[in-house]
């Protein structure tokens, strides 16, 4: 087995009693002595700092940049506005996602977070495929952080008073404690919060002191994966894959309508064809929120199935969990579209046992972003 | 008090077992939020899978220390599974049972043993 990588503030994890465990070739905190379900609760109660250095950072920079990224992802690149930040996804020619994203178009370059598991095929993939003039730069000197919850911006404004200025989605350069900081205003917890992205010498001081700040708890990897699933947001691999397209995913919110049948910039992603067809005549299956109407919590892989007895499983749970705000376990999974309605009732086996489990909508607990 | 592998906790009290699971156990399940319990009356074998307990992590199941009869189970862990991580040793306890065979308890550790066990 390879060894594992490790983040920049990985003694700081140890320092602050951090369980270490796997994730995506890193040795990562998984919960602090805190544990999961009180660093859930203390990041939707005040605020939470993770470290997602794991992530991958890269910059595109040249003139068909814009240009060359949209023919690698179905949003729109070329009419993001500066200071501005976008979710999106490489796609693939049988129209599946390849990995998703944020871009941020931070004026003469565009600056890219994309998952850990993912970055060296996601750079492998830009520069085969972009034009000479544009570079595609791995981030690989810096450190990223993200501090979430409603306290977050209390927490940082006391470094930088010009964040209290940005709104959900708007990104700036930020000098923090002295370092220049990349900063955009996003997270993936479903709470209001910051991204920040943070050179590595500067990166443990900085981390230090947002922790001093006796609002901010550090959250670990479990906290994060319940956060978001009750955020009703996808984790690549399990929610979304390279064989599960952006309809079926419910994620066709993501696709801007310049991108879409009829629009300026029509097309011209990888599988076109496949995803705007689907998006015409409908998908055979949906990603939808489940909650099960026991106790019992329905984890990733289990199958649902139409009744309570007979007949083959008709769907999959894709992630499961107790949720910690919602007091109740949650799912997300993919079932026919025709049982795709909210208050439909479905089965899922856990242990044998049949256990009635109806479609929900998501978010579960609703988003709350700074607009 | 005896002690399992499986880190159950074995208490004698009034000719009847009851059983649950170690702080140890709690502490490296995390929070428990989900417990399935046997049924009452339910005829049981030493090591048959008799619980479940799920924690914010994961699945594990409880297996029966000791072939007898379950009579009586704890109820209250259905409403509030977090009683296991509060208090393991005490009101958190699963169940209680009726043994057939008491001579596995002889293998079973003593404290001082269970300790060493855990490290």
């Amino acid at each position: 087995m390879a060894e594992l990588q490790r983040t920049p503030l990985y003694d700081l994890h140890l320092e602050l009693g951090a369980k270490m465990v796997p994730f995506a070739g890193y040795d990562m905190p998984v919960q602090y002595p805190l544990g999961v379900m009180k660093e859930h609760l203390h990041c939707r109660a005040e605020a939470g700092l993770f470290d997602v250095s794991h992530m991958g950072q890269v910059i595109l920079r040249g003139a068909g940049a814009a240009a060359g990224l949209e023919a690698l992802i179905p949003q729109d690149v070329i009419g993001l506005e500066a200071e501005r930040q976008r979710y999106g996804f490489f796609t693939n020619e049988a129209g599946g996602i390849e990995d998703d994203l944020m871009f941020a178009n931070r004026g003469d370059h565009l600056f890219l977070v994309v998952n850990a598991g993912c970055k060296e095929a996601d750079v492998a993939r830009m520069r085969a495929a972009l034009e000479p003039d544009v570079s595609v730069e791995f981030i690989e000197n810096r450190a990223l952080l993200a501090l979430q919850g409603p306290a977050a911006e209390a927490a940082l404004v006391v470094l930088a008073p010009e964040v209290a200025k940005m709104k959900f989605m708007d990104v700036a350069t930020v000098s923090l404690n002295g370092a220049e900081c990349w900063v955009s205003r996003s997270g993936y917890t479903g709470e209001d919060g910051f991204e920040i992205s943070v050179p590595v010498d500067a990166a443990v001081e900085l981390t230090r002191i947002l922790l001093s700040d006796e609002r901010v708890e550090p959250i670990g990897l479990g906290a994060r994966d319940s956060l978001r699933l009750e955020a009703g947001l996808c984790l690549y691999s399990h929610d979304i894959d390279a064989a599960t397209g952006p309809v079926e995913a419910a994620l066709t919110w993501g696709i801007q309508k310049v991108r879409r049948t009829g629009g300026a910039r029509e097309g011209g992603f990888p599988g076109a064809d496949v995803i705007l067809g689907q998006m015409a005549e409908g998908v055979a299956r949906k990603r939808v929120g489940l909650l099960p109407e026991g106790r019992a919590p329905m984890r990733e892989g289990t199958e649902l199935f139409a009744d309570a007895e007979g007949d083959g499983a008709i769907g999959v749970v894709t992630s499961g969990a107790f949720g910690p705000s919602l007091q109740a376990p949650m799912a997300m999974g993919y079932v026919p579209s025709d049982m795709s309605a909210v208050g439909t009732r479905l089965f899922g086996e856990v242990r044998g046992k049949r256990l009635p489990v109806q479609v929900a909508k998501l978010p579960f607990i609703p988003a709350n972003f700074k607009r | 008090m005896k002690f399992t592998e499986e880190h159950e906790w074995l208490r004698e009290e009034d000719g009847l077992i009851v059983v649950g699971i170690t702080e140890h156990a709690s502490e490296q399940l995390g929070d428990v939020v989900f417990i399935d319990l046997p049924e009452e009356g339910t005829e049981v074998t030493k090591d048959e899978e008799i619980c479940v307990i799920e924690s914010v992590k994961a699945a594990s199941d409880i297996l029966a220390p000791l072939d007898g009869e379950i009579v009586e189970v704890n109820s209250m862990l259905v409403d509030e599974p977090s009683k296991v991580n509060d208090d393991p040793l005490g009101d958190a306890w699963f169940f209680k049972m009726k043994p057939s065979d008491l001579s596995p308890m002889d293998d079973y550790m003593d404290e001082a043993a269970y300790k060493k066990f855990v490290g």
